[in-house]
């Protein structure tokens, strides 16, 4: 009877059990995580690897709702990493004597991030989303090349006056008792490491509150209708430009937080840590974990950044290693023969189902 | 004279930039796949190079023939293991394992070689005289430089003639069109796929060379960046067509030494992107891509 029940599910009832069962599944391994933190039985590589996985699962949800929900291929997606890490850290400092609790301070540059982030993806957004495939690709790349290399040039410092700017060179004059924040190819340093392990938790549930009520209302069934035919989506009167525009600003805010909670994990961060390797990295999370599977993007992003550490007794050849092991395994997901046998399996499975 | 200077070193930049920029458009063409590995091949064409001729002592020409050869033996070896099998797949299938190949050329690279610069020798000189000054030395030619233009051009026609007047071109241009149509015409469709990255990587080799004699440092990601600028100068042109990619090297070339020159060595980079950028919306596709009508 109970498995009748089950069968009859409508699609609704499925996707909104497979969210309650994401969240389940982050909860679980946070409070599995604390508990080991708590008994001192987590090894230090690893507990210094949290805050960055967290970082990470928020990246490959938000450029999953890219990617897999908007169906376009972003390769810039380190970028709003970057406008996020980089405001979001100017405001954490610049803030450093106004607000004394780090909490605070740290909310306050998580949200910073993520509007200048936001700001960032409808800035692009307006020109990237009038390409189509392999050309908004590589525009996203390009964009993602000139923040990285704007960012390189930014002087930025602050005084008693409030914050001064400057392009190239240092020209920021600051007045007695001033600081510097953004020191061009220097990138930020003296950052106090303000991130915490909870932080990062609590804003890998929100990303995923904000992304799965994104996917399951009237707004993001519009997306998908989009991405799976524009013209169709078109003539039944949907706005294009708007939801897509959604979408693509979601996910850059979401990218903006992450990169803030990054940087403050760490006390010097420099723009080419958010180069075109970076987005190519979480592209990887998002197609391993499976298009618009969110659950994968997190497993996904949390097995790929242990992996190079966990191949440390292979020195030398871990990056090899891990360059095979990407390779392999997109040869045997994508083989037709295993493909054929899963099916059989599972059309087996079904009708053996159907005759009880 | 020195604007005349800068657009000579433009040219010669873009002219290296077209050779990879062919790469990147011609398996694009045909196999509609973004193959992120092409830079590194570029790398180890140059590694090759520079072995053979600074520690095995061969002469330049037969080292440059030997880095041919190799490259194209393995983008053959690199077409059949890895992206043979995903030819059904999904295209992001595809540029996964295409950029998890550049993962394992790059580091593979490093254990080889190490990742210490080896610095790479010119071998372009004639009377120990690296160039010629023209107008009482204000107009600087390397000889670098034009063999570069000279390659480039000579490349150009080369591949014109192939594409155009050979059964092998013919065939990868059916096959670019139609790969189903072209078998049904008994085109040997895997035959062509492999051709074309031989070509493709054999055509890396000689771009990794003039890369290095121009600019002499030698490391495993010597390949990376230029590959990244190569594939925007092929979507620059329109992916896809040949002398779009010609064009779409040459002015990225030109516009990145203006940038430097004029405006900010820093900044270059940026400003390569963002006239990417601009075309882009004006030409979506690209400066001589053909814009394909969505049929309802």
């Amino acid at each position: 009877m109970a498995r009748k029940l089950n069968r009859n599910l409508t699609a609704a009832q499925k996707t909104s059990y497979m969210c309650f069962f994401t969240y389940g599944v982050v909860i679980l391994i946070y409070l599995m995580m604390q508990g080991l933190i708590s008994s001192g039985s987590i090894t230090s590589s690893l507990k210094g690897m949290l805050i960055p996985i967290c970082a990470y699962i928020v990246m490959a949800v938000s450029l999953n709702l890219t990617v897999g929900i908007l169906g376009e291929l972003s390769l810039g997606h380190a970028g709003f990493m970057s406008v996020g890490a980089f405001t979001g850290v100017t405001a954490a400092v610049a803030l450093q004597d106004v607000v004394s609790s780090n909490a605070l301070r740290l909310l306050i540059g998580l949200v910073v991030g993520a509007i200048f982030a936001a700001f960032a993806g409808f800035l692009i957004g307006i020109p990237v989303l009038r390409l189509k495939g392999d050309y908004l690709a590589i525009v996203t790349l390009a964009f993602g090349e000139i923040i990285k290399s704007i960012f390189n040039n930014l002087y930025v410092g602050v005084d008693d006056k409030g914050l001064h700017m400057s392009m190239l060179s240092d020209k920021t004059q600051l007045r007695e008792g001033g600081k510097l924040i953004i020191g061009g190819p220097m990138g930020i340093g003296g950052i106090q490491k303000i991130s915490t392990f909870t932080a990062g938790f609590l804003l890998v549930m929100v990303t995923l509150v904000v992304v799965f009520n994104l996917v399951n209302s009237r707004a993001g069934r519009a997306i998908m209708a989009i991405r799976d035919n524009r013209i169709a989506a078109e003539s039944v009167g949907l706005n294009v430009t708007k939801y897509k525009m959604t979408a693509f600003v979601t996910s850059a805010a979401l990218a903006g937080a992450a990169g803030a909670l990054f940087a403050m994990n760490y006390s010097t961060i420099v723009a080419n840590k958010f180069d075109f390797n970076t987005s190519i990295l979480i592209l990887v999370f998002v197609v391993l974990g499976g298009l618009g599977n969110m659950l994968g993007s997190i497993v996904a992003a949390t097995a790929l950044t242990i992996l190079p550490e966990a191949l440390r007794q292979f020195a030398d050849y871990r990056m090899l290693v891990y360059a095979i092991v990407l390779i392999l395994v997109m040869l045997f997901t994508n083989n037709p023969k295993l493909k054929q046998v899963f099916n059989q399996f599972r059309t087996h499975n079904m009708r053996g189902k159907e005759a009880e | 004279m020195t604007f005349l200077n800068f657009l000579i070193s433009g040219i010669s930049l873009g002219s290296i930039y077209a050779i990879i920029a062919l790469g990147y458009t011609m398996v694009y063409g045909i196999a509609k796949m973004l193959n992120f590995a092409h830079g590194d091949v570029i790398m180890v064409g140059a590694y090759v190079c520079f072995f053979a001729v600074a520690r095995y002592d061969l002469p330049p020409a037969l080292g440059v023939l030997l880095a041919m050869f190799v490259c194209t033996m393995l983008g053959i070896v690199i077409e059949r293991l890895a992206y043979k099998p995903l030819r059904q797949a999904p295209s992001l299938a595809v540029l996964i394992t295409a950029i998890g190949v550049s993962y394992l050329l790059q580091n593979g690279a490093q254990l080889l070689w190490t990742s210490s610069p080896k610095v790479f020798p010119n071998f372009f000189k004639v009377a120990d005289q690296t160039g010629v000054k023209l107008f009482d030395g204000q107009l600087n030619i390397s000889y670098v430089t034009m063999v570069t233009i000279a390659a480039c051009v000579i490349i150009m026609l080369a591949l014109t003639w192939f594409t155009g007047k050979t059964k092998m071109g013919k065939a990868m241009r059916a096959c670019s069109e139609d790969k189903g149509a072209a078998q049904l015409m008994g085109i040997n469709v895997n035959a062509t796929i492999s051709m074309t990255f031989a070509i493709g990587s054999g055509l890396a080799a000689i771009a990794g060379v003039l890369l290095c004699s121009a600019y002499p440092t030698l490391v495993p990601t010597t390949g990376s960046m230029p590959g990244i600028k190569a594939f925007t100068a092929a979507v620059f042109g329109g992916i896809g067509s040949i002398p779009g990619a010609l064009l779409g090297g040459l002015l990225l070339g030109v516009i990145e030494i203006f940038a430097k020159a004029y405006i900010s060595t820093q900044l270059s980079d940026a400003v390569v992107f963002g006239v990417l950028i601009i075309v882009l919306l004006v030409k979506p596709a690209g400066l001589l891509g053909k814009q394909v009508r969505e049929k309802v």
